[in-house]
């Protein structure tokens, strides 16, 4: 079972790999962006799915990461710049926020992420040297071992590399011993406290792992799209994340992959067909959330009786 | 002198906008802690009251005749939205809720695209408070201290309803714990849909309002929400009085963050909160957490 769950990775990977060979552009560049937004929504599953913190202010992470990326790009174009700084930036955010919001749940929980990463929305927003309301435009790709990156190909492939990195990672994150612990805090906070694991300690581990991986994510974003905007911070960014998680499913980190492909797919198709995007989008969250509350991976295992 | 009068004129201009928080927040707080729901469409019924307020006042050319109207067609959305979507959900967690009432503002936010278009339009002060006063040098907008006025008097006239009134007792008894309270015999899903349904309508009445202060626009609802959660947040979740303070200080904190801080007015709410949280973590007036 584990050998065949491995084929199956290196063959989607290679699948991946070998797309732009095949497929246009826009095609491509569908891909990479699901490949981003997928490591996001993983990172937000990291936190809801396994740890049982919903939060509401992911986009906090995507857009530091994103707008200090972009910021160190712009300065020097290698990789420290397009990885470690955004990565550093946004778990110290995390480590800051976290601070705040994990003593309390729930509700409270949700609001004050909202809340916070609204806070850096503003920030964005009203900061000359950030651009403003425009954000920072002209980002350019980095440079690794001498390599250029500006090429497609050669970005599709280090885009990939990183990705699969940070899969890797967080399965092996949920995988391990903290993960465990992280599941046992979801399923009843209370015992785990009993039982003797300083379980805030393990909440605000999680929740700066989660942001470290956004922040990456969003750096990644900027690079993809050469430019970073408040829009990054705003909650709508936030919602859209989570919404992601939720069609896949939480809790199962793949699923929020899926999640993001679906997410991705569906928007590109409707918006060729019509200008009512947001209405669709809103009506899918209304309808998921009164008919299939387990997400896509959910409800087909719930239909076709398959056990992870 | 000037300055006094500069700054007296700001603490009105923040008056004002903290009355229109507290219209906004006090059905927040009453719906969170009723129907133990974070609506986050809440937004959404002040942005229908201003388009519906602005399409009343457009046929009937009468302000007042809006003022009243509006909040109705509001509340009715809002029982519609309580009857259909919400009430499937009130035995499950919070998630499921945020993300419905998340939905929603993308759906209500659309729909006013499609039907009135998105650009920004205009609600025009009604005639009676067109003029401005002088009041110790400042010079204010009437229909600025109209609103403060009337604000206020909504307030008291709130305190009266739930604290005076047999249905505020329900109300208040069923904030306290609601399934005591229908264990009393009281028919709590009617009241809920009610409590709803009544949030919802001050939330369109601050949008009519609104509509002469700041126009109409469809994103206004998504953005006033987030001003509406702090003052939740800092009043504490659930109370009534702590609304109206958490209104009047976020009132005041924006509007003189604007002034002073020009480059980072939009951060003052923020500091603000996080101030109080570290003080209080319930809020000023909420319960001691859990």
């Amino acid at each position: 079972m584990r050998s065949l769950r491995a084929a199956g990775f290196a063959v989607l990977v290679a699948v991946v790999a070998a797309f732009p060979l095949v497929a246009g552009n826009y095609p491509v560049k569908l891909l990479q962006e699901i490949l981003i937004w997928g490591i996001f929504a993983m990172s937000l599953d990291l936190l809801m799915g396994y740890a049982g913190m919903v939060s509401f202010g992911h986009s906090a992470f995507f857009g530091i990461g994103g707008y200090v990326g972009a910021l160190a790009l712009l300065k020097s174009p290698g990789l420290i710049s397009a990885l470690l700084l955004p990565a550093v930036a946004a778990a110290a955010a995390a480590l800051l926020i976290g601070f705040f919001s994990i003593r309390v749940s729930g509700v409270y929980f949700i609001m004050l992420t909202l809340a916070f990463s609204q806070m850096f929305y503003a920030v964005a927003f009203q900061a000359a040297w950030l651009g403003a309301e425009d954000g920072i435009v002209g980002v350019p790709r980095p440079a690794a071992l001498g390599f250029s990156l500006t090429s497609p190909g050669s970005f599709h492939l280090y885009l990939l590399v990183l990705v699969v990195c940070a899969v890797l990672l967080l399965w092996r994150i949920v995988r391990s011993p903290f993960g465990h612990v992280l599941r046992g805090i979801h399923d009843n906070e209370g015992r785990m406290q009993a039982v003797g694991y300083p379980v805030n300690r393990y909440k605000l581990l999680a929740f700066v792992i989660g942001g470290t991986v956004a922040g990456v994510a969003g750096s990644l974003y900027a690079q993809l799209v050469g430019s970073i905007s408040p829009d990054a911070f705003l909650w709508t960014t936030s919602g859209e994340v989570l919404l992601m998680v939720i069609i896949g499913g939480t809790g199962t980190l793949g699923g929020s992959m899926l999640g993001a492909a679906a997410f991705i797919l569906l928007q590109s198709m409707v918006s060729s067909y019509t200008e009512r995007w947001m209405l669709i989008l809103g009506l899918t969250f209304v309808l998921l959330v009164l008919f299939a509350p387990g997400g896509i991976l959910g409800a087909l295992r719930g239909r076709v009786g398959i056990r992870s | 002198m000037a300055f006094v009068a500069d700054v007296f004129g700001q603490a009105l201009n923040g008056l004002a906008y903290g009355v229109l928080l507290f219209l906004l927040s006090v059905g927040l707080t009453l719906i969170f802690g009723m129907l133990d729901v974070v609506n986050l469409a809440h937004g959404s019924y002040y942005m229908l009251g201003a388009y519906a307020g602005l399409t009343l006042i457009a046929v009937t050319g009468n302000f007042w005749l809006a003022l009243l109207v509006a909040p109705v067609a509001v509340a009715l959305i809002g029982a519609g939205i309580e009857r259909t979507c919400l009430r499937p959900l009130y035995r499950r967690g919070p998630l499921d809720q945020v993300l419905l009432t998340f939905g929603l503002i993308y759906v209500f936010e659309d729909l006013v695209k499609w039907i009135w278009s998105g650009r920004i339009r205009s609600i025009p002060t009604p005639a009676l408070f067109s003029g401005s006063v002088t009041i110790f040098g400042a010079t204010i907008p009437s229909y600025r201290l109209f609103v403060i006025v009337f604000g206020l008097a909504m307030a008291v006239a709130l305190w009266a309803l739930i604290e005076k009134t047999r249905l505020g007792a329900i109300i208040r008894a069923g904030v306290f714990d609601s399934e005591m309270t229908a264990g009393m015999g009281i028919n709590i899903h009617r009241v809920f849909t009610g409590v709803f349904a009544f949030g919802a309508a001050l939330a369109g009445l601050s949008g009519v309002i609104a509509g002469p202060i700041q126009s109409a626009y469809p994103p206004m609802g998504a953005s006033i929400l987030v001003p509406a959660l702090i003052v939740v947040v800092v009043g504490g979740l659930g109370s009534l009085k702590g609304s109206l303070v958490g209104s009047l200080i976020i009132g005041q904190a924006e509007t003189f963050g604007k002034v002073w801080l020009p480059g980072a007015s939009m951060l003052m709410i923020y500091l603000v909160m996080a101030l109080v949280l570290l003080v209080r973590p319930q809020g000023l007036f909420g319960r001691p957490l859990k």
